[in-house]
């Protein structure tokens, strides 16, 4: 066994990211530290990660329309999420570990805790898992998740939106974010969203239509590439993560 | 160059994506994430349980955890040559939904050495994911019992206040006959943890 962990990595550019106190999303202000954090050049416990293989995953496990079937198939649009996971110096990242999960086209997760009046659907579970091909590229079918009302200010909705998480080679590549659509009229509204200070940043969650990758009378394209941090050049062979 | 893309809070729903079987669905029923060891794991067995709390002192009962940690030997499975076969390294579990307590079953770590050399004394790392969490918080478990350890790690000297050191130690405890440690992680108030920016 090789240790191919990289390293050193660029360092994590906090302001991108949302801050952990947004008085909009309420729940923030009591989840969120008030010290400083402490900052720490990564050593081996954070150069290093698990190594999810395709043992992790099974065949169905990135097919949302009949992962969870019963006696049909789940009830909505159905599309495509697809794209390409690479690195801040835009190499492929392949045996990425992405995880979805999503609420169903009206708008309800099942989930125990989930109370929203809206139906659950008895042929979807919500739930996905992939890895990253050696090129980098990734996809699963699902169908289009609904907006749903949440528990903040009054009237708050969240737009449209799959849950990714992703496992990449290290533990400080590290990221769980959530994937919108394209010209949703609820996403200037949502303090989640928002929460993102940065316009440019918020709409890299943004999946674009993909008419060349839809299926005639089958099903929609959406594109959604995914950028882990990237090793720092200097310190990193002249080779894809991974390899 | 590209940059990564922005976090965003796992949400309430975490479950479904990360632990199916919590939020009852029977995607992957066989699959037990929060037992990092197998049969004949080298070094002490242990138990590191807690909860997290909130800024007012409630439970967080939603939060998911993810552990990473090298073994006995301080080996990195599937990174290092030599690492216990039979211990994973990695793994996930989500807080009691009804209490918030949340408990890994794994094995006491070897010392794995910082970049410039010198030795870390025994140390898993945590992360934690949950609603009203925008980015993951990230912190790490030293043991209260490995204290000539702790006083030479460079990690906990990077910490200005050594009073907030303390935050980061696992209690000890035998429970029938079973060690157990006890980890509670402060998200804010006069103790909070340590997180980190790596």
């Amino acid at each position: 066994m090789m240790d191919n962990a990289p390293r050193a990595f660029r360092p994590r550019d906090r302001a991108w990211h949302p801050p952990a106190h947004f008085p909009d999303y309420k729940t923030s202000v009591y989840r969120s530290p008030r010290l400083p954090l402490v900052s720490l050049t990564a050593t081996r416990s954070e150069l290093t990660g698990p190594i999810f293989g395709h043992s992790t995953i099974r065949a169905t496990d990135n097919d949302l329309l009949v992962n969870g079937r019963v006696d049909g198939d789940p009830i909505g649009p159905r599309m495509i999420l697809f794209g390409r996971v690479l690195d801040e110096e835009g190499r492929p990242v392949p045996n990425v570990l992405i995880e979805i999960w999503q609420a169903n086209a009206a708008g309800r997760y099942r989930h125990v805790n989930d109370s929203y009046l809206a139906p659950l659907d008895p042929n979807f579970w919500g739930v996905g898992r992939t890895l990253s091909e050696p090129d980098g590229s990734y996809r699963f079918r699902t169908i289009r998740p609904g907006p749903y009302p949440w528990r903040n200010r009054v009237n708050d909705w969240r737009p449209a939106h799959i849950h990714i998480s992703l496992w990449g080679a290290a533990l400080c590549q590290r990221l769980i974010t959530q994937i919108y659509f394209e010209g949703d009229p609820l996403l200037p509204l949502c303090p989640i969203y928002n929460s993102i200070p940065d316009p440019a940043a918020r709409e890299r969650l943004v999946a674009r239509l993909d008419m060349g990758e839809s299926l005639p009378h089958d099903t929609l394209a959406w594109r959604f590439d995914i950028v882990l941090r990237g090793p720092r050049q200097t310190f990193f062979e002249n080779r894809p993560e991974g390899a | 160059m590209l940059r990564e893309l922005p976090s965003q809070t796992a949400g309430p729903y975490v479950h479904i994506g990360l632990l199916p079987a919590v939020a009852g669905i029977p995607f992957e029923p066989e699959r037990d994430w929060g037992t990092m060891v197998g049969p004949g794991v080298r070094g002490e067995r242990i138990r590191i349980e807690g909860t997290v709390f909130d800024g007012v002192g409630a439970p967080v009962k939603d939060a998911v955890l993810e552990l990473w940690q090298p073994d006995a030997a301080g080996r990195f499975p599937g990174h290092d040559p030599g690492a216990d076969p039979a211990f994973k390294g990695f793994g996930r579990v989500a807080a009691d939904l009804s209490t918030g307590l949340f408990a890994f079953e794994t094995v006491k770590p070897g010392r794995v050495p910082y970049p410039d050399g010198r030795w870390q004394a025994p140390h898993a790392t945590l992360l934690i994911f949950a609603r009203g969490i925008n980015i993951h918080l990230h912190t790490r478990i030293y043991f209260e019992d490995e204290a000539a350890a702790n006083a030479e790690d460079p990690v906990l000297a990077l910490i200005e206040q050594p009073e907030r050191r303390r935050t980061l130690l696992a209690r000890r405890e035998l429970r029938d006959g079973r060690v157990v440690y006890r980890f509670d992680v402060k998200i804010q108030g006069p103790e909070e943890t340590v997180f980190f920016d790596v």
